[in-house]
């Protein structure tokens, strides 16, 4: 039992592990060790597609997961009061958007705001008043952040309904016995006892968001994410420096990752 | 301010999300999957079902799709439970949180740069190298449906250990010491309680594999090399290379009625099988 687990354990983290170990190989070729060197890390860092590349993932992931957890908790706060079929028509919804595969997510963003904007950039045109041409609406950041923070939202909301369901009630009452306004007890009762899950919900957004390929894939417009970077070169071929971006992404995630599993598992014993 | 009030100006930006990201997307896609194809692509307004007839052009897609998903369900089942089972029930408490999270972490991290370990390890000078070293020569894993297969369990691993790790952790220990106590050998008593008992589990972590499994794209795209393609590699063909948006469209309405349908007959098998045994409770 305990071998096979020992055994399952090696599978998941055997191949993560080679990619950071051949990051630091000082070889040409991505497959072949040949001594130890952090060149490749130099090299992604020096290299300004890499860095443009990663300046957007880390600002779209940062601004959704933001709307995310800002959005998402006061929606969450909300349902909990809420019953009968608004309430069923939301968690419908929210759902939905949890479940639905990111590629037809992606492909029905696209051409929903391809179509919207058709329409109203002739009449942006027509009622715009200051001199020269009239700004056009397209495809770019704004597309994506609002793409990723719809996905993000629906995870917010799941993970922070669930800190509040797992709330003591008794704690909101007495405050309300002892006379506190209904801001002061959400200011001292409610958002403390939220805090992890809002913070937990946040960093599992910004990992989705940093992560996420499909979905940019249809709706960055000309921008280009670090996913989409990535994708690109291996479809041109496997390089030293692809493992260096590969190892520094998944170190991010899993710092971030584990700081919000601590949180989410403190919810248990405190 | 009442009550009232306030709760629908806390509901508002993420109803207004909703309905502009989601709802306002799929209406566009059903819409778009009656319409004609414009000469240059894209759309031109119309109401026909020439798109969906035209479905069979993309069989193969469905097909891989249909096979593939089910039997990587069930070989990452076979492969997780018995690690589930060693969390919830064997391992030592004061190490369980850590070894779950050690499990739940890779999940979240990018599917794009694990599916490109295994291109590594697959290809010509990963494991087929050392096979030949073992005289076992000429042997391609790369771009073939075993290496999607190798991806999938890879992947999505950690989704189904952990749903059946919730439910064995919940299962009440008394229960088997009493099994053990009335003379029954620890297989039957698995047979018979924690098999049963974990059963909630595994079918909610079988749905989750399974429907991710059904939209997925980049395993396929980064290890199956175009030879194994599914449903969602179908989609980015034709909406980025051919852009033929109402065929696509119609394509993403099928894979999701598809996916609804599965999905619904197999939670009515659950439930019928589960009637009778009231401790079987979905989810």
């Amino acid at each position: 039992m305990r071998i096979y687990a020992i055994a399952v354990y090696l599978f998941l983290y055997i191949p993560i592990g080679i990619i950071a170990l051949f990051s630091f190989s000082a070889g040409r070729n991505a497959s072949e060790f040949a001594g130890f060197s952090v060149k490749w890390y130099g090299k992604a860092l020096s290299n300004p597609f890499v860095m443009d590349a990663l300046q957007t993932s880390l600002t779209v992931a940062l601004i959704s997961a933001i709307i995310a957890a800002v959005f998402g908790t006061m929606a969450a706060l909300a349902l909990q009061n809420m019953t009968g079929r608004s309430r069923a028509f939301f968690d419908a919804l929210i759902y939905i958007a949890v479940m639905i595969p990111g590629i037809v997510i992606g492909i029905s963003t696209l051409i929903a705001i391809v179509t919207v904007f058709g329409w109203l950039n002739p009449i942006l045109v027509a009622i715009w008043p200051a001199e020269g041409p009239a700004p056009q609406l397209a495809m770019g950041l704004g597309t994506l952040i609002a793409a990723h923070s719809l996905f993000n939202m629906a995870l917010v909301i799941i993970i922070v309904r669930a800190r509040i369901a797992g709330m003591d009630r008794s704690f909101t009452e007495a405050s309300a016995d002892l006379y506190a306004t209904p801001f002061g007890t959400f200011r001292q009762i409610t958002l403390p006892l939220i805090q992890p899950g809002i913070l937990a919900g946040f960093l599992l957004s910004f990992t989705f968001s940093f992560d996420d390929f499909i979905i940019a894939f249809f709706v960055a417009g000309s921008n280009t994410t670090l996913p989409i970077y990535v994708f690109s070169s291996i479809r041109r071929g496997v390089t030293p420096e692809i493992n260096a971006i590969g190892t520094m992404v998944l170190s991010l995630s899993l710092i971030l990752l584990i700081t919000a599993q601590i949180l989410l598992q403190r919810k248990r014993t405190t | 301010m009442s009550p009232k009030l306030i709760n629908r100006l806390l509901l508002a930006p993420a109803g207004l999300w909703l309905l502009t990201m989601l709802v306002l997307p799929i209406v566009v896609v059903v819409v778009f999957s009656f319409g004609e194809r414009a000469q240059a692509g894209g759309y031109v307004p119309a109401f026909t079902l020439e798109q969906y007839l035209n479905l069979p052009a993309r069989w193969k897609a469905f097909q891989n799709t249909l096979t593939l998903a089910p039997v990587g369900t069930l070989i990452v089942l076979l492969i997780a439970y018995p690690l589930a089972y060693y969390l919830a029930i064997k391992a030592n408490p004061k190490w369980r949180t850590l070894l779950l999270i050690l499990v739940i972490v890779p999940f979240w991290t990018s599917i794009l740069i694990r599916s490109y370990a295994w291109i590594f390890i697959l290809g010509g000078r990963g494991i087929p190298a050392i096979l030949e070293f073992f005289g076992l020569e000429g042997i391609r894993l790369i771009n073939t449906p075993f290496a999607v297969l190798a991806g999938i369990v890879y992947g999505y691993l950690p989704l189904m250990v952990f749903p059946i790790y919730v439910s064995l952790e919940r299962l009440d220990k008394r229960l088997l010491e009493a099994s053990a106590d009335l003379g029954s050998p620890p297989w039957r008593s698995f047979l018979q309680i924690t098999l049963p008992l974990s059963l909630p589990g595994v079918a909610t972590g079988c749905m989750l594999v399974f429907i991710l499994l059904m939209g997925e794209f980049l395993i396929p795209a980064m290890l199956g090399g175009g030879k194994v393609f599914f449903v969602g590699n179908a989609l980015v063909d034709l909406f980025l290379q051919s852009r033929n948006w109402p065929f696509g469209s119609a394509v993403a309405v099928a894979l999701v009625l598809v996916m609804l349908v599965s999905v619904t007959i197999y939670m009515r098998a659950i439930k019928r099988w589960g009637n009778g045994r009231d401790d079987v409770s979905l989810m």
